[in-house]
């Protein structure tokens, strides 16, 4: 693709970083309300870590593959 | 999704009607969080639409991504188009209700015929620069072999398309209680508006982003059970368990090949000459490198090393895909409860019934989510079931588009007219398309039973072309009118051997060498006996003819093509290298789970 185009990396870091935003949020008033949703291993509070992880990978395409740099 | 059929078509674990019966209740409520994870989805895929526009002016771009996707977004594109939301449900209920057989269909099913398609194949599809395999057939065969594959896939395609909605639909509905015009409507006009928009990038674009979406949505699940169970070690104690007990029906849930000594010793009734041969050769090849709806996500490729490239990477992730779908499934079987404490049972379709309490197989992974998924990740994971199906419906129409334009409308309606005419002609193709689908969904609605003929429809036309191609592709001698015999044949053969049993059911022990088989394994054996057909017409007919001078066969055939010669790589960029990673572990994961 040429460089002047937005690659799909960049698209896929801008969803995957939101929707770890918001479920690493979520995640984050579980713990502090001490309210966890009705699931099986609610205690190991996967939003925060999920939702932190798909953040981070989101953050790390959109901002390695954001408009103006060459990386495809 | 769309891959499951061509695939399933001929060897589905369970029919379309057996799949969407569910029980009455919504097995999922979504709060505020997960309809924000859906709604952001939809916006992004749009997004990406209206962007992609601006580079889809030229028939190039339109149809072909303009040949310049890498080998990596090739490569998810290539096994994405295959990774349906129904896809996924069905092989998780057949891992409940068979165990790990059903991995077959994602390692033998798939590894080999995708590192053939790269490795072997790929080259010719690649250099003649052909826009579509009927394409290929155009130019291998002539004029009569093309229009018999364009007409039969156009025709298949868009028939599938519906089915598949509908499908969804009633997932949807089941799953989230969601209204069936709902969701038929606003997932197509969102497909027809990308791909509308966009063509072949944007379809492949949103099917790189709806595989990051599964894997992100789905793979939360298997490590949960995983650590719920104690690891695989700890899953197999509690299974064995269970079966010791009698709390689960008895047989071998974590060997592969084990139990494929005779058809009477598994659940499906399939001999390993069947996996081997059938699925292995006939299906998997037929489907992953004579299916345009994959091949086409290939020949995108920016260059001849990633075209090879992409079925290689494709594979790797193929390989891995069964721990999100075969292993939740089998992770059921221990872990799953009902309200009470004890086991569930998940049971076949036709006992499940409004007020019955009982899920069906099929259910087995929207159960697994809504038990360990909490708000916001209940959301993504539904978000990925919307996104298999909206990416193999763009598959579907994409493919659809491609194949009407060049190899129906181009040829035989306007021959010579601008490229903004056939550019043009593609986006209304696309929409003509999702609007037959449609259609195909809301007749579908009033006779379900003609879903499993659209699925058998299909499964008639994949097997006698890749006999076909084969013979072309490597051998100088076949003539023109072989191909279109070899393919008519092939196809005629597979649809008698169908209605043989259909209506004898006693035939099946001829079809599958067996009278322990069961349908299955005639859905693989006749797809071999049609390959079988198709090669032996196309090699009689060719000898009674006159073959076409070696100076015309330059890029389409074995022996008669100069190959390109690749600049050199360090061995880690290396086509073949990565190749024979990828048959180690093949070989290794079969080892292990023998």
């Amino acid at each position: 693709m040429h460089s002047s185009r937005v690659s799909i990396w960049f698209f896929i870091g801008i969803l995957l970083a939101v929707y770890g935003a918001l479920i690493a949020s979520y995640g984050c008033i579980e713990l502090a309300t001490k309210h966890s949703a009705h699931v099986v291993l609610a205690n190991l509070h996967a939003p925060v870590w999920w939702g932190g992880l798909l953040g981070i990978l989101g953050l790390f395409y959109a901002i390695k593959f954001r408009p103006g740099r060459s990386g495809k | 999704m769309q891959g499951l059929f061509p695939l399933a078509a001929a060897s589905w674990p369970h029919s379309l009607p057996a799949l969407i019966a569910f029980s009455a209740e919504p097995l999922v409520h979504l709060r505020s969080l997960d309809i924000l994870i859906i709604t952001l989805y939809f916006a992004m895929v749009l997004w990406i639409g209206f962007y992609l526009k601006r580079q889809s002016n030229t028939s190039e771009d339109f149809f072909m991504a303009g040949r310049e996707m890498t080998a990596w977004i090739a490569g998810l594109s290539f096994v994405s188009a295959n990774l349906g939301s129904l896809e996924l449900m069905g092989w998780a209920g057949a891992a409940y209700q068979y165990g790990i057989l059903a991995t077959h269909w994602y390692w033998v099913g798939a590894i080999p015929a995708m590192l053939f398609l790269g490795m072997v194949m790929m080259p010719f599809y690649y250099v003649c620069k052909t826009h579509s395999v009927p394409g290929y057939l155009k130019l291998r065969y002539g004029e009569g072999a093309r229009v018999v594959a364009a007409c039969s896939f156009a025709f298949m395609t868009v028939l599938m398309s519906g089915v598949n909605m509908f499908a969804m639909a009633e997932v949807m509905k089941v799953v989230l209680g969601w209204d069936l015009n709902f969701s038929i409507i606003v997932s197509s006009l969102a497909v027809a508006a990308y791909v509308a928009l966009g063509g072949l990038r944007s379809a492949i674009f949103n099917e790189v982003l709806q595989f990051m979406l599964i894997w992100g949505g789905a793979l939360l699940v298997p490590i949960l059970g995983l650590i719920e169970t104690g690891g695989w070690s700890g899953f197999k104690a509690r299974l064995e368990a269970n079966i010791a007990s009698g709390a689960t029906p008895a047989g071998d849930y974590t060997h592969l090949w084990r139990s494929l000594g005779h058809f009477a010793d598994n659940p499906m009734g399939i001999h390993w000459t069947g996996i081997v041969f059938g699925l292995g050769f006939a299906i998997s090849c037929g489907y992953w490198t004579t299916d345009f709806l994959v091949v086409q996500r290939v020949l995108a490729a920016n260059s001849l090393r990633s075209a090879r490239l992409a079925p290689v990477i494709g594979s790797f992730f193929k390989m891995a895909v069964p721990f999100i779908v075969i292993l939740p499934g089998l992770l059921g079987l221990v872990v799953l409860q009902n309200p009470d404490g004890s086991l569930m049972h998940l049971v076949g379709q036709n006992l499940v019934s409004p007020g019955s309490g009982l899920h069906s197989y099929n259910e087995v992974l929207p159960l697994m989510m809504v038990r360990y998924l909490a708000p916001g990740l209940l959301g993504l994971g539904i978000t990925a079931l919307i996104a298999g199906f909206m990416s193999g419906m763009a598959g579907n129409v994409s493919a659809f588009s491609a194949v009407w334009t060049y190899d129906i409308y181009q040829p035989l309606i306007v021959k010579n007219a601008r490229d903004e005419h056939y550019v043009s002609v593609g986006r209304w193709a696309t929409v003509l398309g999702v609007i037959v689908s449609i259609g195909t969904a809301y007749l579908v609605m009033n006779a379900q039973g003609i879903m499993d003929y659209v699925q058998a429809l299909f499964s008639f036309f994949i097997s006698p072309l890749l006999g076909v191609v084969l013979m072309g592709m490597f051998w100088k001698r076949a003539t023109r009118a072989a191909g279109f015999w070899g393919l008519l044949i092939g196809i005629l053969t597979s649809i008698g051997l169908w209605a043989w049993v259909y209506i004898n059911p006693a035939a099946l022990r001829y079809v599958a060498l067996s009278p322990d088989a069961k349908a299955m394994a005639e859905n693989m054996y006749r797809a071999l006996w049609s390959v079988l057909v198709s090669m032996l017409v196309t090699l009689v007919v060719s000898l009674f003819g006159k073959a076409r001078p070696v100076a015309e066969l330059d890029g389409l055939v074995y022996g008669a093509t100069k190959l390109p010669t690749e600049e050199p790589v360090p061995f880690y960029q290396n086509e073949w290298f990565w190749t024979a990673v990828a048959i180690a572990i093949f070989v290794a994961l079969n080892i292990y789970f023998w």
